[in-house]
């Protein structure tokens, strides 16, 4: 009797088991069957040929771009921004970056670019080359500067920002991403505050988002982000954004980038 | 012009797997803007696919196919160094052609 007990057990136990893997893993079962074919890889190879392309009123290619590893070093830029740029005298993400070598090397209007909405015009550009910059360091570790004194207090401000709470219903982002194995309905929530959250979760934008068939770069992924808090807009690469990618970064030292990814 | 298509062929035994993903709006047709209008349908009609300048694949897509589609076939007897060549044309007459080397 005891022995059928102990091997109803077994079953009950295992069953639990079974039961409790599926939700979460049938997500990543479906992400994984749609990795194969992620549209992500159009905007990589979009962006990689506006890298070469002369463009803009100086009809001037992107190539001598600096992300901080010397102009033209894009291989392993991605995993060390947003970082301090001496030139600029301010601490950068790389869309950020990217619109100001958009601007100093090609004559595009950084501010009118900061304008225009996500997915229209040079924007789409900018996330093209986003996804195609991210992708090159693909695999690669996070490894954020906190040598400068500005990098330093951009992680401040944006550990602040991140458990700052606020708007119509009291939110932060801590509210979400503080904690360990916490779920919205089916969704996961990375605990941004430590790895392997922080390099999972920011590691992963530029993603492309099956739901609405769209290219994010991690500007629009914290746009979304204040919308859904019922917060304001921060401004296209406004110091809101990079000082919380600066905080996220920072907390995913060591992570490995998955990006470009696909997301639900 | 549109953006290019992604091939990536590969050959295991006599048959090849090609996985093709092509950049397109794939608009239904079915959509309203801001304003309440409709937007036009503009989506592709037409797929080809030739194994070295022979056709062996035809499709004709409607508006249910999604955004950036993606299309996974075999071709028997396809081997490495083979070329397969992908063509689309939506319905605005607009069309892409790509080619990849099957490995």
């Amino acid at each position: 009797m005891k022995k059928i007990a102990i091997a109803l057990g077994l079953i009950g136990l295992s069953a639990f088991a079974f039961a409790e893997k599926s939700s979460t893993d049938s997500i990543a079962e479906y992400r994984q069957m749609l990795q194969d074919g992620n549209p992500a890889d159009l905007f990589e190879a979009k962006g990689e040929g506006l890298w070469t392309q002369k463009r803009g009123p100086k009809n001037a290619a992107l190539e001598k771009c600096d992300l901080g590893k010397g102009p033209g070093v894009v291989k392993g830029a991605w995993v060390e921004l947003p970082r301090y740029f001496a030139d600029t005298g301010r601490v950068q993400d790389l869309e950020s970056r990217l619109l100001t070598c958009m601007q100093e090397l090609q004559g595009f209007n950084a501010e009118e670019i900061a304008k225009t909405p996500f997915g229209k015009d040079e924007q789409n550009n900018v996330t093209a080359l986003a996804t195609w910059v991210a992708a090159e360091s693909k695999g690669m570790k996070f490894n954020l500067s906190q040598s400068h004194i500005e990098e330093r207090k951009m992680y401040e401000v944006g550990k602040r920002l991140f458990f700052m709470r606020g708007g119509s219903h009291d939110f932060a982002c801590a509210t979400c991403h503080a904690q360990d194995d916490k779920r919205i309905r089916l969704q996961d929530l990375p605990n941004l505050t430590k790895n392997p959250g922080a390099g999972n979760g920011f590691g992963a934008w530029p993603a492309y988002r099956v739901s609405n068939g769209q290219m994010w770069g991690a500007q629009l992924r914290l746009n979304d982000c204040y919308r859904q808090q019922r917060f304001p807009y921060p401004l296209f690469g406004s110091e809101v954004t990079i000082a919380l990618g600066v905080y996220m970064g920072v907390n995913g030292k060591g992570g490995e980038t998955v990006a470009p990814a696909i997301k639900r | 012009m549109a953006d290019p298509m992604r091939i990536r062929a590969q050959a295991a035994g006599d048959k090849a797997t090609v996985r093709v993903l092509m950049s397109h709006e794939m608009e239904s047709g079915q959509r309203k803007d801001g304003t309440g209008k409709i937007i036009p349908a503009w989506h592709i009609q037409d797929v080809t696919a030739t194994l070295n300048g022979k056709t062996v694949l035809t499709a004709e897509w409607g508006p249910a196919v999604s955004k950036n589609p993606f299309l996974q076939f075999t071709i028997k007897g396809a081997k490495a160094g083979d070329k397969v060549g992908i063509t689309w044309k939506d319905n605005k007459g607009d069309t892409r052609t790509d080619e990849a080397t099957v490995s």
